[in-house]
């Protein structure tokens, strides 16, 4: 199927809602891993509204990817709780360790690392969301296991 | 049969019960297995419950190792019968009663254990009388404004419109705070019975939950709790029966701080960028798609049912001063014993942090601790004595909001702290109002000054978080200067030139 048929399959599932635009952004970006440029003037005809009001919309919230990510997602927490427990030191270290910054994927497209704020894993950080699993207690040994497999 | 609990709450998930509860399905194939919420004790999580006789034994925290030994009762991780644990024994729990007790995905539970007994009791009420009973529990939004609750129902109840709509707040941002993820993930229905007696009380037939992106598993539990409450007539268009209808959804963030903020929250969930709005027109008038609205706290429509249950008058009985009820307070950070803790208002903060927190893990002392998450204030040692409630944390010079606690050793550097304050509200601005815009930015640049030793950058400083304060719409800029000035103000020594010159 055209990828332009599918977006548009999947903006239609998400018509019947009201104020349907951030359900649309999220199921383009869970089908897709990121919410493809294509989309922008389909979705921007679909609503009858501007196509900078969908990009303005899009850009103002930092869930939505305007390219995919890397294999795996690694966003660890950078908010005060986990700050107490030493959250800096660990994000320093990680970067070194890959040799990217926050908001960068690693030259392989191995892995992409991203900050977050605050997971609700307040009492047990530094907090990390790896793939979209929690993680508790994150520190170098833990972190480095569960990148084992993204070769 | 052998019943064995193993929790699913998200800290719980992130400390490993999902091998813990793997080992148990393979240790014993013919126990009940059941993933309950989580009894609050996070440093004791993955706590695992064996019933025997009636009576729920604990052992925690648990590793998949310690299963089979855990099973045959010899573990030396045994804390004995779990609601006897000191930290669980003493708590007041009306708002958090079911969490952790039973199957957050279980009607049946639910019922059995008080669940569903506040609807009844709404059913039987006219609005005026729903609205009534909430104003004389004294509840107060547990979002952090502390706005009296039956007060903002009466204002939509009283709206003339032809759909009205209950939003909740589940876009838990503060750092320190987890109340919101722990009731959604631990007894959802108690969420949707709150919210269904909501829209009886003010005549809406709507909806909606928008929990924040970075809570997976309480949107996960959320969403499979409404549509059992679907089917089991809860929702729909007629709640158990009756002649009123409700149904609800659940709606994503995706990652904006100020999102919970309940104008921009409003915007989001109309499909617009989560800008704040001017306000009056108040959300109850004119909130979601222009309709009376309204927009509560998770804690807050969640404290509804008890009140339903067990009568305002029983709610209203616990606290102090104006703070009345319950709070669940949240500890966490550098702690000891981290965790969720439901009791009165009015424990001092030093009971809060030394006492139940057991002080820091690190077992260095404690140099301060932040109330309410990023926009609270950061209070020393010497502001120990101050009483938990909305009015005594006020006059202390914090500000109680969601009644996080995050603790921090002698190791943290409160410019840094500060400097970080700033730079979230930088990021995390919505960009409608100049002075939390723009005096973010200028805020981090002014600290970067001061650290560099120019002291001329203080009162700069000072004069920039006035102007914060007095001309931001809403939180995210208005009250970014209390973590900054309260670090200031109280750490002036980390601010100082002559530390920069020793180091």
């Amino acid at each position: 199927m055209p990828e332009s048929t599918r977006i548009s399959e999947i903006i239609e599932g998400q018509m019947g809602l009201e104020g349907p635009l951030l359900p649309i952004f999220h199921a383009l970006q869970a089908e897709f891993g990121h919410v493809p440029e294509q989309a922008l003037p389909i979705i921007a005809e679909r609503l009858n509204i501007g196509r900078a009001e969908v990009h303005g919309v899009m850009s103002f919230y930092h869930d939505f990817r305007e390219q995919p990510a890397g294999k795996r997602v690694v966003k660890l927490c950078q908010a005060e709780a986990c700050k107490a427990v030493g959250s800096d030191a660990l994000a320093a270290r990680t970067k070194a360790k890959l040799g990217i910054d926050f908001h960068e994927t690693t030259a392989d497209g191995r892995v992409t690392l991203e900050p977050i704020y605050c997971l609700g894993l307040c009492a047990c950080g530094p907090a990390a969301l790896v793939d979209g699993e929690v993680v508790g207690r994150m520190d170098d040994a833990k972190l480095e296991a569960i990148l084992k497999g993204a070769k | 049969m052998m019943k064995v609990y193993v929790p699913r709450d998200a800290a719980a998930r992130a400390l490993g019960a999902d091998s813990v509860a793997a080992a148990v399905k393979a240790a014993a194939p013919d126990a009940a297995l059941v993933r309950n919420g989580s009894r609050g004790m996070v440093w004791l999580e993955p706590l695992v419950e064996v019933e025997q006789n009636g009576e729920r034994i604990a052992y925690g925290p648990a590793t998949a190792a310690d299963v089979p030994a855990i099973l045959d009762g010899t573990s030396t991780l045994k804390l004995g019968p779990v609601e006897s644990i000191p930290f669980f024994a003493n708590q007041t729990r009306l708002t958090f009663q079911r969490v952790g007790l039973i199957d957050p995905l279980s009607l049946e539970d639910y019922k059995a254990n008080g669940g569903l007994k506040g609807l009844e009791k709404a059913l039987t009420m006219d609005s005026a009388g729903i609205v009534a009973e909430v104003t004389e529990s004294g509840l107060r939004g547990r979002g952090g404004a502390g706005f009296p609750t039956g007060i903002k129902w009466k204002t939509v109840a009283e709206a003339k419109a032809d759909q009205k709509y209950i939003v909740c707040n589940a876009d838990e941002g503060d750092s320190g705070t987890f109340a919101d993820r722990m009731l959604m993930e631990g007894d959802p229905f108690c969420l949707i019975e709150g919210m269904v007696i909501a829209g009886i009380g003010v005549g809406a037939t709507k909806g909606y939950v928008y929990i924040r992106s970075e809570y997976p598993d309480a949107i996960e539990v959320m969403e499979a709790a409404v549509d059992l409450a679907r089917k089991a007539g809860i929702l729909g268009k007629s709640v158990l029966g009756s002649s009123h209808a409700f149904d609800m959804e659940v709606r994503v963030g995706a990652g904006a701080y100020v999102c919970g903020e309940e104008t921009s929250l409003l915007n989001s969930l109309e499909g617009k960028r989560g800008t704040v709005r001017a306000k009056p027109p108040l959300p109850a008038l004119q909130g979601l798609f222009g309709k009376p609205t309204v927009v509560n706290n998770v804690l807050s429509l969640g404290t509804v049912p008890v009140i339903f249950e067990k009568g305002a008058g029983f709610y209203k009985d616990f606290g102090v001063g104006r703070s009345r009820g319950t709070m669940p307070l949240q500890i966490a950070g550098n702690v000891k014993h981290g965790g969720l803790y439901e009791t009165a208002f009015g424990l001092t903060l030093d009971e809060v942090v030394n006492g139940i927190g057991g002080g820091t893990a690190s077992g260095r002392p404690v140099k301060a601790v932040q109330i309410g998450g990023p926009l609270g204030a950061y209070l020393p040692a010497s502001k120990f004595d101050t009483p938990i409630g909305y009015e005594e944390v006020d006059k202390a010079g914090g500000l109680l909001g969601h009644a996080g606690f995050t603790i921090f050793d002698d190791t943290v550097d409160m410019l840094g702290m500060a400097r970080f304050a700033m730079e979230f509200c930088a990021v995390e601005s919505c960009g409608k109002c100049t002075p939390c815009r723009i005096g973010a930015v200028r805020g981090v640049e002014t600290i970067d000054r001061i650290a560099k030793g120019d002291a001329a950058g203080i009162p700069i400083l000072t004069d920039l978080c006035e102007t914060m304060k007095d001309g931001s719409l809403c939180a995210l800029g208005g009250f970014t200067p209390f973590p900054v000035m309260s670090a200031l103000t109280h750490f002036p020594d980390d601010f100082s030139a002559a530390k920069e010159a020793a180091e």
